[in-house]
């Protein structure tokens, strides 16, 4: 019999602008000692479906619209909420996406951690505290009796990751549901988790559910996958099956979608002519802001070595790719270029002329030039401008246009970023992430320019919409002869899109050379380590 | 978090000097001499006057000496009492003051609190609306108005307690401290419900519901300390605003407080009583903002931390 | 805000309108009765106010020792003082000062407050650091005792009264705008801004403003009933407005001394203050729901 065995589950959200059907008529079960994935792009219903079985969605708006959800024989959605108390914690746990947010900061990690001992078992404090330091050795955190007493903020992601997975773990439950517990991890710390995870599961037996979006991860974890779209099932099977041979269009799509193989070589490149050399840049921030207290604001006064002696060169119509994890200084490196953040030393050469001491006046002719997409496509757009006076502003302060040419070439812009011509006079919150930074991207070669640095620009974006984003940008730099510096967190969109990839850590380059070459054979202790720690499909071919 | 708490400290050393200073040149500022106002007093009584105060000195000394006297704890004479002196009145005002004050705190913070949580319970619902509309009318409704009403309805149509006095009839003190409380209620009301509504939509809240942990728990042990931190850091504001209270309410019920004396002293020009009492309110005032501030970076573990001199 | 007039095109005469966020927020308050209701009794408080020399239905001096104090009736609608004055005349003049002193007072606050505010959050770095200390500092004054103190001092002048209020107000208002300029500076729009090359002054102008706009909007909409009560307070103790001039402040102070066997002397000025009170503090919080849904707080 399955753990838990999931019948049409419907869950509605009634808002004021109707219903929405956020799981619609959704079955599956899990058996102990399983996994199952579930996988969808952000909409999909997937969290919700799971936080409906635990009484974890806001209600209202939310509403149980039908559907049993039976584990061990009891009946999940219609149970008191004292059974449903009883149950939480205790025989079913969840861990969730960020743990930075969800660790109280004003109790101890060993409180937070003891907390499901002292209200489902009745075990007393000094009882419990073993039973925790246990636990946080068993999951791989070192000095586990200091640590008990540590608040959140002392522990770095990777390490409240791992309490949050202690704390799920700790009344010992039959079920675990995860809610994308990597995503906001980097990846060589992603790797370390799935392995723990994958470890404890094996050793005690429990059932998984792993919602992630993705289908790498999934691949790695699961045993079976559920694939989801707009609250409905789309296809299910066994991982190896369903991603060995996808029955149906989305599952396929979504599999295309991830960027896999190598960009091919552009020969055109001419070696002699670097567009841009950076030689021996650094950033360093120094941190004077006042703190509580003047005289400790003293000692906060130290140096942050976010960029540290970095020296590149781009060529003319290359695509070099900047990979590095959070804190690496990469998107530092890519604004201290255009001159966005500051350079406390070294030297920017482009296209053959010294811009490093440039004044704005100066640089104002270059910044046509030079342009530049951002991460995230909710904060990169301002939200008071249509998108007509978004992108007919570059072209008018740089006298590329005037009042009667002006329209013609926004509509023109559109086109080419594949927007639709009637949206001209829409609000960007009007639009969907994808649409907001085809309106980014279109800003950024308004003024026909010559060189782009791209900070992140898919990663904020569901996979098939990057993919799409992706085509697009390498569309337009073959269309318009551009030079981008792409920089990203995800090794899979770098060597799908870069001619030339560097890495970066805490602020230094690692390495750099040929995609391919460094990927064939990484030199660098840490790029190896790095490209070690991508999850990639079981089965996939790749 | 000793080491906090005395930079703290010395911190609040400038500010009490500019209060000093602008109080003093501020007052010397004003047009007449002190003693314009008395009938002719002979020529040598206003030499000894003036010396007795020390207005025959040049300003500049005037000021050093008079700081000097204010860091051992002298506040000078009074102009308009002659023969006692500023800390006498200060002494004799405090008390009723001090006890208004605290009767004036207990009552916001505990009603104030309780009906911003309750409210915060359950959002825009008949619980969340009532005691918010209440808070509402207790922000419009001033204590110079609301004192009045109350002494008109309960003092004088109901007859049930006593309008005036401090300590001399049973139950006089529970109008003023309504009063003075209400106003400071309604808006921790608003404060607590707001800080409470922000926490209770934090991720953690989510984690602590997903371990299966009682509501009472949730509330009190997750939620609470977070929901307050700004009824916390209102607490100084709160006292000063307090403090300006006190001059209302204890003149509407006569009670012999520091704050009428401190109408009545701006009303008479009596100097000195008017600088020692700012002075005075201004301590307490920087005194109440650092203990606020100490008990918000207590109660929070990351500024704690900080303030330890972690990194 | 559309700076660019369009020449015309099929385009763009087929081109579906967008909803700005000012319609949107428009809407939303629409929806909310309370705000709504509070708006349109401060409209009409104002035209009142404006046209009170003209409607008043006594003259504002004109006594009547005769009549003494009555009660409310279908002559006086808010009755007569001892001196048979018409309290309803009296309470629309004194509305004129307590609202002039409300939208005049809350006018210095917010020029001092944006400008400093504006200036430290975009100047950044040690500025900010120096301009904000000071703000911090000052903050700790303890204001309503140095307002009375000026008061005294300089003798009760009205054009005194509003640079204290203003002066005191100013703070929370520079704090305000200083955290949404340098909040608003690390947003990735304006750095984009910023690299294609546009002028200080234009990004200042048509990415920064329109976007701090909406909190300063609602944080004066608050700023003006606390300045009322500052001065309403200030003349309750005799240190504000000065008769022959009246507020209702002041009306209430009078109310008081006679309360016992004239309570609607009380009872009517009270009112006028409250509701007004009432009416800005619900059009704020429906400004800010409105505004900025998801920092709507308390």
């Amino acid at each position: 019999m399955a753990l838990l065995k999931v019948t049409n589950l419907k869950v509605w959200f009634h808002t004021r602008n109707g219903v929405v059907k956020a799981v619609d008529d959704v079955s599956f079960s899990v058996d102990a000692g399983q996994t199952l994935g579930i996988v969808g792009e952000s909409g999909s219903g997937k969290s919700v479906c799971c936080y409906s079985l635990v009484d974890l969605i806001p209600k209202p708006p939310g509403k149980i619209e039908g559907g049993t959800a039976l584990f061990n024989g009891e009946d999940l959605l219609t149970c008191s909420a004292q059974r449903m108390g009883e149950i939480r914690g205790n025989d079913i746990a969840v861990i969730f996406q960020d743990p930075m947010t969800c660790l109280n900061p004003y109790l101890t990690v060993g409180e937070q951690l003891i907390e499901p001992l002292l209200y489902h078992r009745g075990i007393k404090r000094p009882e419990a505290r073993l039973q925790a330091i246990d636990i946080l050795n068993e999951v791989g955190i070192t000095n586990p009796e200091r640590r008990f007493n540590s608040y959140p903020h002392e522990l770095s992601g990777g390490m409240r990751q791992r309490v949050m997975i202690a704390m799920a773990l700790i009344a010992e439950p039959k079920l675990i549901i995860c809610d994308e517990p990597t995503t906001a991890l980097d990846v060589t710390i992603q790797a370390q988790i799935l392995k723990l995870l994958r470890e404890l599961q094996q050793k005690r037996q429990v059932a998984v559910i792993f919602i992630t979006h993705d289908l790498a991860v999934v691949s790695e974890v699961a045993n079976d996958v559920l694939v989801m779209k707009n609250g409905k099932v789309v296809e299910r099977g066994t991982t190896a099956e369903l991603f060995a041979n996808p029955k149906e269009e989305y599952t396929q799509k979504l599999i295309a979608a991830i960027p896999s193989g190598v960009k091919p070589l552009t020969e055109s490149v001419p070696k002699a002519t670097p567009l841009l050399e950076v030689n021996h840049l650094r950033t360093w921030f120094r941190d004077y802001s006042v703190g509580l207290f003047s005289s400790a604001a003293l000692k906060l006064e130290r140096n942050i070595k976010a960029v540290d002696d970095v020296s590149l060169t781009i060529q003319r119509r290359e695509i070099l790719g900047v990979v590095g994890e959070s804190g690496s200084g990469k998107s530092t490196l890519g604004r201290a270029i255009l001159g966005l953040a500051p350079r406390t030393a070294g030297q920017i050469i482009y296209d053959g002329q010294d811009i490093t001491q440039y004044s704005a006046r100066q640089m104002k002719p270059l910044r046509r030039k030079m342009q530049m997409i951002f991460q995230d496509p909710y904060a990169s757009l301002n939200p008071r401008m249509t998108i007509f006076e978004t992108l007919a502003e570059p072209l008018l302060v740089h006298g590329l246009a005037n009042r009667k040419t002006v329209t013609a070439q926004v509509l023109e812009l559109m086109d080419d970023v594949g927007l639709a011509r009637a949206y001209i006079r829409k609000y960007p919150h009007e639009f969907s992430g994808g649409q907001r930074q085809r309106i980014a991207i279109g800003r950024a070669i308004a003024t026909k320019p010559e060189f782009i640095v791209a900070d992140e620009p898919v990663s904020a974006l569901d996979v098939t919409i990057q993919a799409q984003i992706l085509d697009l940008i390498l569309e337009l730099v073959n269309k318009h002869n551009l030079t981008m510096m792409f920089i990203s967190h995800d090794l899979g969109v770098v060597r799908y899109i870069a001619d030339r990839v560097l890495v970066l850590h805490r602020g230094k380059v690692e390495e750099q050379g040929i995609t391919e070459e460094l990927w064939a054979a990484p030199q660098a202790d840490y790029t190896k380590k790095l490209l070690g720690a991508i999850p990639r499909f079981a089965n996939a071919g790749m | 978090m000793l080491k906090f708490f005395f930079t703290r400290l010395l911190q609040a050393i400038p500010v009490l000097l500019v209060v000093i200073t602008v109080t003093f040149f501020l007052v010397r500022l004003a047009p007449g001499g002190p003693f314009d106002a008395e009938k002719a007093v002979p020529p040598e009584v206003l030499k000894a006057l003036e010396a007795n105060y020390r207005l025959d000195l040049p300003v500049w000394q005037q000021y050093t000496s008079y700081v000097g006297d204010l860091v051992t704890g002298d506040f000078g004479p009074s102009f308009r009492y002659p023969g006692r002196s500023v800390n006498e009145l200060i002494m004799a005002g405090l008390p009723a003051s001090a006890e208004l004050g605290l009767y004036a705190l207990l009552v916001a913070l505990v009603i104030g609190t309780l009906a911003g949580i309750i409210a915060s319970l359950r959002p825009n619902t008949a619980q969340d609306y009532i005691p918010m509309s209440t808070a509402m009318i207790g922000i419009c409704m001033p204590s110079f108005l609301l004192g009045p009403l109350l002494v008109l309805v309960f003092g004088i149509w109901l007859d049930w307690l006593p309008i005036s006095g401090w300590g001399d009839m049973p139950g006089d003190k529970i109008l003023p401290s309504i009063t003075m409380g209400a106003g400071y209620a309604a808006y921790i009301a608003r404060l607590s419900r707001g800080g409470m509504l922000e926490v209770l939509s934090q991720d953690y809240i989510r984690t602590a519901r997903a371990k299966g942990l009682p509501e009472r728990v949730i509330i009190f042990k997750h939620a609470l300390r977070g929901g307050l931190i700004p009824v916390i850091a209102f607490l100084g504001p709160a006292f000063a605003g307090l403090l300006s209270g006190s001059f209302v309410v204890e003149t509407i019920f006569q009670i012999p407080g520091l704050g009428r004396f401190f109408v009545q002293a701006a009303f008479n020009r009596d100097y000195t009583m008017i600088m020692g009492t700012t002075v005075f309110f201004a301590f307490l005032i920087v005194l109440f903002n650092l203990l606020s501030d100490v008990i918000a970076v207590w109660i929070n573990p990351r500024l704690r931390h900080q303030a330890q001199g972690g990194h | 805000m559309v700076a660019i007039i369009t020449n015309t095109d099929e385009v763009l005469a087929s081109a579906e309108q967008g909803t700005s966020l000012w319609s949107d927020a428009w809407v939303r308050l629409r929806r909310n009765h309370l705000a709504l209701a509070g708006l349109g009794i401060l409209i009409f408080l104002a035209i009142v106010s404006l046209l009170t020399p003209w409607i008043a239905p006594y003259g504002y001096e004109a006594q009547n020792l005769a009549l003494g104090a009555t009660p409310p009736s279908w002559q006086h609608w808010f009755g007569t003082d001892i001196f048979g004055r018409d309290l309803l005349t009296r309470v629309m003049y004194g509305g004129r000062m307590s609202l002039m002193v409300g939208f005049v007072a809350t006018g210095v606050a917010l020029v001092i407050g944006v400008l400093w505010g504006t200036v430290a959050g975009y100047a950044g770095g040690r500025v900010d650091a120096v301009m904000m200390r000071l703000v911090d500092i000052l903050y700790a004054l303890p204001f309503m005792i140095f307002i009375i103190l000026l008061m005294v001092v300089f003798g009760r002048s009205i054009l005194l009264l509003f640079l204290a209020i203003g002066a005191v107000e100013w703070l929370t208002m520079a704090r305000i705008v200083r955290g949404q300029v340098q909040n608003l500076r690390r947003q990735e729009f304006i750095e984009a801004a910023y690299s294609l090359g546009l002028s200080r002054w234009r990004i200042v102008r048509k990415h920064l403003i329109p976007n701090t706009l909406g909190p300063v909007i609602v944080y004066t909409t608050l700023t003006i009933p606390s300045v009322m009560l500052l001065e309403a307070f200030l003349s309750f103790l005799g240190l504000g407005v000065q008769p022959p001039e009246s507020s209702w402040g002041l009306l209430i102070n009078n109310g008081v001394e006679t309360m016992e066997e004239y309570p609607w002397l009380l009872i009517f000025p009270g009112l006028a203050l409250s509701i007004t009170l009432f009416s800005l503090n619900f059009l704020g919080d429906g400004l800010r729901d409105a505004l900025d849904p998801r920092t709507s707080k308390d």
